[in-house]
């Protein structure tokens, strides 16, 4: 380490600017000037890099930056917002991968190239950062995968699934103590990355999609371990703050999806949701109620307040604008209109709420579950759009139910409920939802965003 | 802002000061990760849940700052096959950096107090 003072002095100059950027997004009004101080940080940190003494050539490094900094302009530019979640699983991929080769590189260049060794501290930092790093890359792929459907997103399931992920888990966690107190076996550190590429696969697979929340954010947290691990590795103060900053966010995400589900994390893990068939009690009686946009349009045109339930149906019909010009009209006619959004309500935190924001929503409107939940009584239309689990009463009412004790949005309780569904089969998780049978509640079939343009028509017209 | 929140973050920033590859170091490090996880989890646990992606896109363009590592393996006095391998890992660690930061700055744009209310709003309507 060279004693570069303008070099380390930028690296701090950095971590101020990181963390008030961070602090920044505790409200939107401050959320881009924050965003703009982290990015200024990383101007900083990188040109404070670049005049290090160690380089010797930058050829390569400019190529690179040049080649990665077009593809993420191309991405962010290009890339729609209702793909947010599959973006975000891709750049946790790629955060992943940054911090895994350079701690691959690290190690082949002491232990191989030189036929070194590295010391026990140094081998346990680069373990956990190939470790973290790689079960991220590849789990993270999957899950964009999943997200992108080109899966489909239902649980992967096999016998004996969790004996054979924890066993994997066990031999890679054993290699790496041997590592340590061995450096120089290089052919078991290959074999450590090489397994936890697979467990990153096979921790994926049994997820399903409407788990995703979950998932984005642990992998949120390990690319952010994994950086922070290479920052222990080369000792980096910069890459240690930024990473454990990263790493306790996804952290905290995760468990506050978990809250919203009433579920442990190592539920959603080994849990394998909705890919088993449990008791679920007496099954549900009665006849669900088809109604046609005209007689929807009258009440919602009538009504005091109306309250919409987006749901991820919302995101993939991509019908945030056609929910704004619905609740344009019926705001014109004196309606209260007001959203109320589940935590995990999509496939990632916050995704409604960008989805919103988008069509012009002001944040203003938008609900949570707890600010919502008491004015469901006076509320005289619940539209529920493209959303299942989150609105299913059963997880208040029914403790067989897979989601009892799940915090719902309870729309039930409204005078009247209006379904937005694309068919009539189940959800995602193929739990039955009483909610739909109810006699208060009637099903608008169809895809979500034509039936809301059709119901603006009707209501202008009301 | 609060004069407690900001003490972590002052312990983090002096202990980030001492960086030299001795037996001290590990401890330092120690202590800065410490002190980051315990700042980081005050200052995230106050963003809303209205901003949690952006957040997650912030922090993902945060600790893109492994570009730091990258950089100084793809171009130091290292071999070639460590040298490609840092090659790679600053395309990806800048594909975060360039378009984490500018898909944050787009989502972030979008969120409005007010419907009208005269600014923007035209620019991500399609």
């Amino acid at each position: 380490m060279s004693g570069n003072y303008l070099i380390e002095f930028s690296y701090l100059l950095a971590s101020i600017l990181f963390i008030f950027g961070l602090k920044g997004l505790s409200h939107p009004k401050t959320a881009r000037r924050g965003m703009n101080m982290a990015a200024l940080g990383m101007l900083v940190a990188i040109v404070g890099t670049l005049l290090h003494h160690d380089i010797i050539s930058y050829k390569w490094i400019i190529i690179g930056m040049i080649i990665g900094s077009a593809i993420g302009a191309a991405m962010s530019i290009w890339m729609p917002m209702t793909a947010m979640p599959q973006r975000t699983a891709l750049s946790h991929a790629f955060g992943a991968l940054a911090a895994s080769l350079v701690g691959i590189s690290e190690y082949y260049q002491h232990v191989v190239a030189e036929h070194g060794t590295v010391s026990a501290f140094k081998m346990t930092a680069l373990g956990f950062e190939v470790l973290f790093g790689s079960l991220t890359v590849t789990g993270s792929l999957l899950a964009f995968v999943k997200l992108q459907e080109l899966m489909r997103g239902t649980p992967v399931t096999y016998k004996g699934q969790n004996i054979i992920n924890v066993s994997l888990f066990i031999i890679a966690a054993a290699i790496f103590i041997y590592l340590i107190y061995d450096p120089t076996q290089s052919t078991l550190f290959y074999a450590m990355v090489v397994l936890s590429f697979l467990f990153g696969i096979l921790l994926v697979l049994p997820i399903g999609s409407a788990d995703m929340p979950v998932v984005m954010s642990l992998m949120n947290s390990y690319a952010g371990l994994a950086s922070a691990a290479t920052g222990f590795a080369i000792g980096n103060n910069v890459l240690i703050i930024a990473g454990t900053l990263d790493g306790f966010s996804g952290f905290i995400l995760s468990i506050l999806m978990c809250k919203a589900m009433n579920r442990s994390v190592t539920n959603v893990l080994f849990g394998a949701f909705g890919s088993v068939s449990t008791d679920t009690g007496p099954g549900v009686e009665g006849v669900m109620r088809e109604v046609g946009a005209d007689d929807v349009a009258v009440q919602l045109a009538y009504a005091r307040q109306v309250v919409f339930v987006p749901g991820y149906g919302m995101a993939t019909a991509q019908a945030q604008h056609a929910v704004r010009e619905l609740a344009e009209v019926l705001e014109h006619k004196g309606v209260n209109v007001k959203y109320a959004i589940h935590p995990v309500a999509g496939r990632m935190p916050g995704h409604m709420n960008v989805l919103l924001a988008e069509a012009n929503v002001p944040y203003s409107a938008l609900y949570e579950l707890e600010q919502i939940n008491p004015e469901m009584q006076a509320t005289d239309v619940a539209v529920v759009i493209g959303a299942n689990d989150v609105v299913n009463p059963d997880a208040r009412d029914n403790p067989k139910s897979p989601i009892a004790g799940m915090p719902i949005i309870e729309v039930d309780r409204a005078h009247n409920v209006v379904v937005l569904k694309r068919g009539k089969g189940k959800g995602f998780s193929g739990l039955e939802n009483p909610l739909f049978f109810k006699s208060n509640t009637g099903m608008l079939y169809g895809d979500a965003k034509s039936s809301l343009t059709k119901l603006a028509q009707a209501v202008q017209q009301a | 802002m609060s004069v407690e929140s900001l003490i972590p973050s002052i312990c983090v920033l002096a202990l980030a000061e001492g960086s030299s590859m001795s037996a001290s170091a590990l401890m330092s490090s120690l202590y800065v990760f410490a002190l980051a996880a315990f700042l980081g989890y005050q200052v995230i646990s106050r963003v809303p849940p209205l901003l949690h992606t952006p957040l997650m896109s912030a922090t993902n363009a945060i600790s893109a700052i492994s570009v730091v590592g990258s950089i100084l393996t793809a171009g130091g006095k290292y071999s070639d096959v460590s040298r490609v391998l840092g090659f790679i890992a600053v395309i990806s660690a800048m594909i975060n950096v360039v378009g984490g930061f500018m898909i944050t700055d787009r989502m972030l744009k979008m969120f409005k107090d007010k419907i009208g209310g005269g600014s923007g709003g035209k620019e991500e309507q399609r």
